[in-house]
């Protein structure tokens, strides 16, 4: 009996030791005294599920008076499947440490957490999985929406945004969007503006899109949202 | 020892009933092994927990009549299908389950197919017929096909869809790459109808390079193709300096004069070599040759097309008499060419060439030094080209394309593991295996051929997206799922103007009946579109239509009998079977009818939102300025436009608005009036 305790008591002892070993440990100093961590770019991007974010991802390492941290060490964790790279390293000479993250492998919001190895700053980042019906709605955006509800302009498109009054709402603004039911937003896309009292210079695309066309479309409007869609507005 | 084990034997089986009880215990026993696995399995903790999840939502009573509580299957023979994935993911099917995260109860995401039409390994691989999550999802002893990881999911579409889907850009993207990046002039990729991919590159003939280029550049070039162009194709072999040397010997020792020497040596005036003259800076441009080609600007940045060759240094490159007599007539050079033959003057090709040959780098060939050639040179250098395959991609006199020369890729999407050697650090998955291949392909030994490709990591998960796309379960389907491949179209325009077609290499940027490419409006339907005046002075000097796009159409200095035969047959043969191009008179749009349009324009359709009439006043970046509509196009199409646009030019992002004829009578008529002249054209 008591040798069969020592043994369990050893086996118990070794598993605590290997999970520690699988842990990644980071190089560096620890984080000074009320360090702070910050997002410097990257945050709320969205990319189909399982591939890498077009930005990397860069957070920025402070001390208690707001001056760069350098050499601290950084941890990178998120949701079964998103992948970092790297996962971890020390912050450099301007207190900024970067990574190219991969989305997970399920569709919807997920978080990044970057923490200091301490773990004594740690800062939450958002993204977005797209799925199949999401990722189909971002291309039908991109050829049939973005040219006036995107106000970005590049040399294969420049925006009509400004040329029109009222300006049409970015997709992303979740303020104006997520108070449209899904039914409003289905009848918007396919008989037009004017059929909901809205802009005329929203034309019906009823007749070009179908119906799980608009579907994916609307997915990838709720899906990008911010702040985010609530399921709560769908019932209203 | 021995009298406590008889004493025990005596126990059990002393006489006949106690060794009759014991046996019959352990019978009993053994019996119940079999149920108490199944009692205790695996699938049947995560169906209890399924249980509780539900009973905690709302629509409990609902979800708890769809459970079907034992082992599931989706069973399809004809797919070789046996799944019984259902078993733990309980809640694929429930909609309102879309916010559990909790697997395996989540519920599937909405894709185009039923999810018990094809079950669940045929997309998502693993073994179907496992009922425990290690052996289902992961490769065990006995299987070695694991879950498929989410970024290469497309590749399971690929298996029966063979042509682009607006649903895969992932693998739409990587099957363009195996025939843009040359991969299958050596790979043999078979799609599973049989169809072999066919390259997109289009490699030179080296038969006469030396007439093209000097021994110097072929060495850098060799050595280092992205020093030259970072945007260039060849991949980098990493050959040695004497190997490159020896390269770069035989190459030019192959090399034949060409039917043109004669003519190259000829030219009396000699090309002044790079002269940066403004002149020629500005007929560069007026020739929208960026169109096709890129250079990179100060910033680094590449400016222009991908169709041609980047020109940064093309001045270090090309000798100048071969260069003017290239743009002189490109296809006798090469004539696979997708370059025009621009009508260019004498001294227009002198400024051009000039222009060209002073965008030279000075660092690309500055410790270029090579001796004079020795015959052994020029034998090692063909041993070389012979071993490393280039011929697979290049012509070259002497050296016949090597058949087979690398594997077949049609069945590497199932390729065991058995079978492929991993290098350290790849974790033993196939899609690890590809992706670490086409990315560093010399790390997986000494002496392997394969070169390095210049890709950026979305293009090496793309392309292996593309190949694990080539399994053998897509080869065994049933033909009938198989959207078959599509098979280019060999469409030859007939005649004097097809010639003229031919020989402005219209099928670069236009396509006609399926042939082409997609830089510029399909031209199918033209003849319908537009009004032969317009037609004539376009082709004549060619402007933008779109207020926000960069013109892109060269002038090509056709003569005015070269510019009839082209809008006569334009006119003629290019008609749309659907309507009557001459169907609506003019004079039957009548001024009243054009006010009623014009209305119509303004506040019911709010075509103005993208369309500018008025250039003073109105704004609309979106579709074309329709200031001079009405000298552009006939009525009769536009009124089929107004009608259904998608119907004329499919995926055209302007909305069928359902229009009555009346409408869209209306609106032609407005539109028609739109003459306004310009003093010249943008």
């Amino acid at each position: 009996m008591k040798r069969q305790l020592i043994l369990l008591a050893i086996v118990i002892g070794m598993a605590g030791c290997a999970k520690q070993a699988l842990a990644p440990t980071p190089a560096g100093a620890a984080a000074p005294e009320g360090a702070v961590l910050m997002e410097s770019s990257g945050g709320k991007q969205a990319a189909a599920i399982g591939t890498p974010l077009e930005q990397p991802v860069m957070v920025q390492l402070n001390d208690a008076k707001g001056a760069a941290a350098a050499g601290v060490g950084i941890l990178l964790s998120g949701p079964t499947g998103a992948k970092f790279d790297p996962p971890s390293g020390v912050t450099d000479a301007n207190g900024q440490f970067t990574s190219q993250v991969a989305a997970p492998g399920t569709s919807g919001h997920f978080q990044i957490v970057a923490a200091t190895a301490d773990g004594k700053a740690r800062l939450k980042i958002d993204g977005i999985a797209l799925g199949y019906e999401q990722g189909l709605g971002r291309q039908l955006s991109t050829q049939y929406c973005a040219r006036c509800h995107d106000a970005e302009s590049t040399p294969e498109r420049v925006s009509n945004m400004d040329n029109l009054d009222p300006k049409p709402h970015a997709f992303s603004e979740g303020d104006t969007y997520n108070k449209i039911s899904n039914a409003d937003l289905t009848s918007l896309i396919s008989h037009g503006g004017a059929a909901l009292n809205k802009s005329a210079s929203m034309p019906p695309f009823g007749y070009t899109l179908t119906p799980a066309e608009i579907q994916a479309l609307i997915s990838y409007i709720r899906a990008i949202a911010d702040p985010p869609y609530e399921r709560v507005y769908a019932n209203k | 020892m021995s009298t406590s084990g008889r004493s025990l034997w005596h126990r059990f089986f002393g006489n006949s009933a106690r060794a009759f009880g014991s046996v019959s215990v352990v019978l009993l026993f053994s019996l119940a092994i079999a149920p108490a696995k199944d009692f205790f399995s695996e699938w049947r903790k995560y169906q209890n927990d399924y249980v509780k999840l539900v009973r905690t939502r709302a629509d409990a009573v609902t979800l708890q009549r769809h459970i079907e509580p034992g082992l599931q299957q989706i069973w399809h023979p004809e797919l070789v299908v046996v799944d019984r994935c259902t078993t733990c993911h309980l809640g694929l099917k429930e909609a309102s389950l879309a916010d559990v995260t909790q697997q395996p109860f989540g519920k599937h995401p909405p894709i185009p197919h039923s999810l018990t039409q094809f079950g669940c390994v045929v997309c998502h691989r693993g073994q179907g017929a496992a009922t425990t999550v290690r052996e289902a999802h992961h490769s065990t002893d006995a299987w070695e096909e694991p879950l498929l990881p989410a970024r290469f999911i497309e590749a399971s579409c690929g298996q029966c869809h063979l042509t682009p889907l607006r649903g895969t850009p992932v693998l739409n993207e990587g099957r363009r790459l195996l025939s843009r990046q040359g991969c299958v002039h050596c790979h043999n990729v078979r799609l599973a109808d049989g169809t072999p991919m066919q390259p997109t590159d289009n490699p030179p003939d080296l038969g006469h390079i030396a007439e093209k280029t000097t021994r110097e550049w072929i060495f850098a070039w060799v050595k280092n193709p992205q020093a030259y162009a970072t945007s260039a194709t060849m991949p980098n072999f990493g050959f040695g300096d004497d190997d490159t040397r020896d390269i770069s010997a035989f190459l030019v020792a192959q090399s034949t004069p060409s039917p043109y020497t004669a003519r190259i040596a000829s030219r009396k005036t000699k090309p002044a070599a790079g002269d940066a003259s403004a002149e020629g800076a500005s007929l560069y441009g007026q020739s929208f040759c960026a169109s096709c080609h890129a250079t990179q600007n100060a910033a680094g940045n590449l400016v222009g097309g991908d169709i041609g060759p980047e020109l940064t240094r093309v001045g270090s490159k090309l000798k100048p008499e071969w260069l003017e007599e290239w743009i002189r007539n490109p296809d006798d050079f090469f004539p696979g060419t997708k370059m025009p033959r621009f009508r260019f003057t004498d001294q227009q090709l002198s400024l051009l060439t000039g222009y060209l040959q002073s965008k030279t780098d000075s660092d690309l060939l500055a410790n270029v030094h090579l001796e004079p050639t020795t015959q052994k040179q020029i034998d090692h250098g063909r041993a070389l080209v012979m071993e490393y395959g280039c011929a697979s991609c290049h012509q070259i006199n002497g050296v016949k394309k090597p058949e087979n020369f690398a594997p077949d890729l049609s069945h590497i999407g199932s390729k065991p593991f058995a079978q492929l050697a991993f290098p350290a650090g790849v974790e033993h998955t196939l899609p690890d295996y590809l992706t670490s291949k086409i990315s560093k392909p010399r790390a997986f030994g000494t002496g392997l051929k394969m070169p390095k490709f210049t890709l950026a990591q979305a293009q090496v998960d793309a392309l292996t997206t593309a190949l694990l796309a080539n399994t053998a379960r897509a080869n065994t389907l049933p033909a009938t799922l198989r959207v078959a491949s599509q098979h280019d179209s060999q469409y030859q325009p007939a005649g004097k103007a097809g010639r003229l077609m031919d020989e402005l290499r219209c099928f670069s940027c236009h396509s006609i009946n399926g042939r082409g490419g997609t830089m510029a409006p399909d031209l199918s339907w033209e003849g319908s579109s537009v009004q032969s005046q317009w037609l004539t002075e376009f082709l004549k000097n060619p402007n933008t239509l779109r207020p926000a796009l960069i013109r892109r159409m060269p002038k090509f200095n056709l003569s005015d009998a070269e510019i009839h035969t082209l809008a006569d047959y334009i006119l003629t043969v290019y008609q749309s079977p659907a309507f009557d191009r001459d169907g609506i008179a003019q004079a039957s749009l009548t001024p009243q009818l054009a006010e009623e349009g014009k209305q119509l324009f303004y506040s019911k359709y709010n075509c103005n939102s993208c369309h500018i009439v008025d250039t003073a006043k109105d704004k609309g970046y979106v579709g074309p300025v329709l200031a001079q509509a009405g000298l552009r196009l006939t009525p009769a199409w536009t009124f089929q436009w107004l009608k259904n646009p998608q119907a004329l030019r499919p995926g055209t992002i302007e909305p069928n608005q359902h229009m009555d004829d009346a409408d869209a009578r209306a609106l032609t008529a407005y539109i028609m009036t739109l003459k306004a002249r310009k003093g010249a054209n943008q």
